[in-house]
């Protein structure tokens, strides 16, 4: 018997050329006769164009061309929006490139192609832009009141959501203890390390575009519904993407612009952006207000909750803007039993660049809300905020559960992960020594912060997101080939971008076929290659691509043993599978797999309904969500005179169901954990009184250095899911969502002396001892 | 133009460039040494960093014409006859990159930091990589590896 590779550490196939330089990014492509586009941003938040004259750039050395919107207008079509859930959402026209008028800094208002890109730049100054400023609409609330000046002719609104579950009313009246808090999810720069890029090349009749995106297969279908090129003249290909966290789930105005370019030079163009160019102009995330009000009993019981959000939409509904707030609807009640709940969601434009989704999308603003909430609540009736959790949490023996938002948990175990966090933790030892320091007055305070999450995820039942108004639904496909020498191609419709599926498709194909992990070759990303797929977001990768990856390996070994069965002349039922052989039941008499490939690829014998070559595809779209959960527990100490915040300990224990790939697995969770600590404490976008980006580079939007972060000490437990063969759950937000309420509440709790019941994100020393206040330096 | 010499992962190329070429352009875009990516344009994050006589450089923040006469090692030219460096290996062993945009400025500053410190604790770790930043990993495995790449490059580490 072969060890079984499910669950072994591999390490990554991946690794050998990302780690010597033999990569494939976008970038570094070229083709011949390669030109170079640099895109003219606005530098107004609202204006109306009056005037552009691209003429001063054409002429100049090495520029080929230079546009403006109006050489566009007849032909660019207006960028999709794929899920406006609400039925009322207004979907305003959204030029790839603008024509008219502009409505977020750094919006492209005219291009330049040269032969390289410092030709491009310098062109981009001979062009001349007159613009007729209108006001900048900033400020969500203020964009709602009757009397703002408009981002589109409709007004702000994008739309209104509401879902009711159970009576809120008789939930809310005479609740002994009514919490109502409002937070603030601030505006965030996704930051993958490698900037967007797009090559577009045409031989006169097709187009190929090479782009460094997560949907290669989404963005195909939607190229063709925009520009009216055909479906079927356009090859996508996502080569090495160096990171995306939902920043590149986009159909980018870029890609649109580099596909009609190269129509219309008939040349193939390639443009990359800077850091400064990407931080205005990839979509940003989070953004919203949450006003929250929970209902309890005296004893911690909770009754009702009632949440109202106002979510900044930007500019524009970009492909996913409106639906990634309402992510959230189904969230907030988190891992509790409540008797009502009420969700409520207002979409606002505004003069910025769109949201859209971004690591977890949804629900981490949703966890942040419910579990910043139950430690006020905690706070309210003095208990210990894990005490208080566990009495409203679903049980271990309740599972399946249908919570009060109507989804169903298929499986958990909240108590496991919550007794081995703490035990890793020193919960007790922890909250000794942070009694200890408040008695001395301590200017350094401990603070101990808990976040017990779940998510929804492995974004499938495309019948959920067709009850939902989604464009789109959520299968993914796989296929497997095994080739006449007995080596295995895997072709998936899941595209990563630094997840490792080589390595765990590979793992997962081993097992099923009998054969050595490093026989097993993936193949991924291109349209061509792998032509059907949904891609890669929302945690969804192993969950559903992975599945049907494993399906259609046990369609090869029917079809197999069919061959088997023929050759060896006997009944298919009295074949038997082991370690990569089929044998006839109780003999010696067998064939192998490499053996049976080799048959089925000469075709000389094969039996009646089996076709030539040992191959076979499956697509694979589950029932349910999988619900990923776990405890996170941190310790800050705050120096209560500087308002400094050091993360003195992280643990994590994450229920994340069967695992493929331990290392995989907790890799996905370091760098999650990461990604919300930074939200916590360092990362925010911001905009001037007249709609300017102010943290355009690196230097001004902080992302965590190696210094910056702690080590992070993790661990799992494991409630295998009920709604795939494998029981994995998605793990890729898992972190992100888990880690920015667990942060956020340890500093509160650090601070509960002080009078303190929130600090707004990101918890700067600044913000901290500003909410320390006067009582904090006094003390 | 001015007309430059340099050495590049142990090949002498002789180039015209526009003085305001940066070194990583010319790496990039004429050398086609693409090993060594972008990852900003303010020097912040460390994408671009390759050793210039023996030292590390954001080679993003140097023009051409200042590697004029000097010697360039990327990532492609670090590992001998086909082998992986003991950093490069140490990254694959620990799981230290995910996408791997950071890799080759990550690994080139781990190097780089040993020549300074051949046995440093987790602490000088983090504080050595602050100019490279990684958006995939949460540093854990980074650190991870370059304290077992600095075992294996023949130093011992201090246990923690
Ligand atoms: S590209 Fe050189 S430091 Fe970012
Ligand atoms: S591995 Fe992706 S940025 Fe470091």
């Amino acid at each position: 018997m072969s060890v079984q590779e499910v669950g072994r550490p591999r390490r990554r196939k991946e690794d050998a050329r990302l780690l010597t330089g033999r990569t494939r990014w976008t970038d570094n492509l070229t083709r011949p006769g390669l030109l170079h586009v640099m895109f003219l941003r606005s530098p107004m938040a609202h204006a109306a164009i009056s005037r552009v004259d691209v003429s001063g750039a054409r002429g100049l050395p090495g520029v080929v061309a230079a546009f403006s919107g109006q050489d566009f207008a007849a032909e660019q079509g207006s960028l999709p929006c794929a899920w406006p859930r609400a039925a009322d959402t207004v979907i305003p026209e959204h030029p790839p490139m603008a024509v008219s008028g502009v409505r977020y800094v750094g919006e492209a208002v005219a291009c330049v192609v040269a032969t390289d890109r410092y030709r491009a730049a310098d062109a981009l100054e001979a062009i001349e832009i007159d613009y007729e400023p209108l006001p900048a609409v900033l400020d969500m609330e203020r964009a709602l009141a009757g009397d703002s000046p408009k981002v589109h002719e409709t007004g702000n609104r994008a739309f209104d959501f509401t879902s009711t579950h159970g009576d809120v009313e008789a939930a809310f009246r005479d609740a002994p203890v009514v919490i109502d808090r409002t937070y603030v999810q601030q505006r965030l720069i996704p930051n993958a390390m490698e900037p967007r890029s797009v090559l577009c090349d045409t031989d006169g009749e097709t187009y190929t575009m090479w782009s460094a995106t997560q949907i290669p297969h989404i963005l195909k279908v939607m190229l063709a519904m925009v520009t009216g090129v055909p479906e079927h003249t356009l090859r996508v290909i996502a080569p090495d993407v160096g990171g995306g966290f939902g920043s590149k789930l986009q159909v980018t105005p870029e890609e649109v612009l580099c596909l009609l370019l190269a129509r219309k030079l008939g040349r193939p163009v390639k443009w990359t952006e800077s850091r400064s160019e990407g931080n205005l102009t990839v979509h940003h995330g989070r953004d919203q207000i949450q006003r929250i009000r929970l209902a309890a009993d005296a004893d911690g019981r909770v009754r009702g909750l009632q949440v109202r959000l106002l979510a900044d939409m930007g500019a524009y509904l970009a492909l996913l803007t409106p639906a990634v707030p309402l992510l959230g609807a189904q969230m907030f009640n988190a891992i509790y039993k409540m008797d009502a709940y009420e969700f409520a969601c207002t979409g606002v434009f505004t003069t910025k660049m769109p949201t859209d989704a971004y690591r977890g999308a949804g629900r981490p603003e949703a966890t942040f809300g419910i579990e910043r909430i139950m430690d006020e609540l905690a706070a309210e009736l003095r208990m210990d905020p894990l005490e208080v959790r566990r009495r409203n949490w679903i049980r271990q023996e309740e599972f399946p559960y249908t919570t009060i938002s109507g989804l169903t948990y298929d499986s958990g175990n909240y108590e496991a992960a919550t007794d081995r966090a703490t035990a890793l933790f020193g919960y007790d030892k922890l909250r000794a020594e942070q009694a200890d320091r408040r008695d001395k007055g301590d200017p350094v305070q401990l603070g101990i912060g808990v976040s017990t999450y779940t998510e929804m995820c492995g974004l499938a039942p495309s019948r959920w997101f067709g009850s939902n108004n989604a464009g789109a639904g959520g299968w993914e496909h796989g296929s497997v080939r095994v080739l006449p020498t007995g080596k295995v191609e895997v072709i998936t419709g899941s595209t990563p971008h630094g997840q490792g599926h080589v390595t765990a498709w590979s793992q997962i194909a081993a097992d099923a076929l009998g054969v050595p992990f490093e026989d097993v070759s993936v193949l991924y990303g291109d349209t061509a290659i792998a032509p059907k797929g949904l891609d890669t977001y929302g945690s969804r990768s192993l969950t559903i691509g992975g599945i049907a990856v494993l399906k259609a390996c046990e369609k090869v070994r029917d079809k197999a043993r069919r061959l088997a069965a023929h050759l060896l002349e006997c009944s298919p039922d009295d074949i038997e599978f082991e370690a990569g052989a089929f044998r006839v039941r109780g003999t010696e008499s067998q064939k192998t797999l490499q053996e049976l490939a080799l048959a089925a690829f000469t075709g000389h014998d094969l039996p009646e309904g089996v076709e030539a070559r040992l191959d076979s595809d499956a697509t694979f779209d589950p029932e349910n969500f999988s619900f990923p959960h776990g405890t996170h527990l941190c310790a800050v100490e705050v120096d209560t005179e500087t308002g400094m915040v050091r993360i003195r300990s992280y643990v994590a224990v994450d229920d994340v169901g069967k695992v493929v790939n331990p290392l995989i697995v907790d890799g996905q969770i370091h760098g999650g954990i990461a990604q919300g600590v930074a939200q916590a404490l360092f990362e925010e976008a911001v905009y001037d009184a007249d709609g300017n980006l102010l943290t355009t580079t690196m230097a001004d939007y902080l992302l965590p250095s190696a210094a910056d972060l702690p080590d992070f000490t993790l661990d799992r437990t494991e409630s295998p899911a009920t709604s795939n063969p494998l029981g994995v759950k998605g793990v890729g937000e898992a972190g992100t969502i888990a880690s920015t309420p667990a942060v956020v509440n340890a500093i509160v709790d650090a601070l509960r002396p002080y009078g303190v019941n929130d600090v707004r994100m990101p918890c700067t020393p600044e913000r901290v001892w500003r909410a320390l206040g006067a009582e904090g330096v006094r003390r | 133009m001015p007309r430059i010499t340099v050495t590049v992962d142990g090949i002498k190329y002789e180039e015209d460039v526009e003085p305001r070429l940066l070194l990583v352009h010319l790496l990039r875009e004429r050398l086609g040494k693409t090993g060594t990516p972008i990852g900003c344009d303010t020097s912040n994050c460390g994408a671009c960093t390759v050793m210039l006589d023996g030292k590390s450089a954001k080679s993003c923040s140097v023009l051409a014409v200042q590697a004029d006469g000097r010697d360039v090692v990327t990532i492609e030219g670090l590992g001998a006859n086909g082998d992986l460096h003991p950093m490069q290996r140490a990254f694959h062993e620990e799981h230290a990159l995910q996408c791997g945009y950071c890799t080759p400025g990550m690994v080139m500053a781990a190097i780089d930091l040993l020549r300074d410190d051949p046995d440093p604790s987790e602490e000088t770790i983090r504080h050595g990589l602050e100019g490279n930043l990684c958006r995939c990993t949460g540093y854990c495995n980074i650190v991870r590896a370059v304290r077992r790449g600095a075992q294996e490059m023949g130093q011992a580490v201090n246990t923690p």
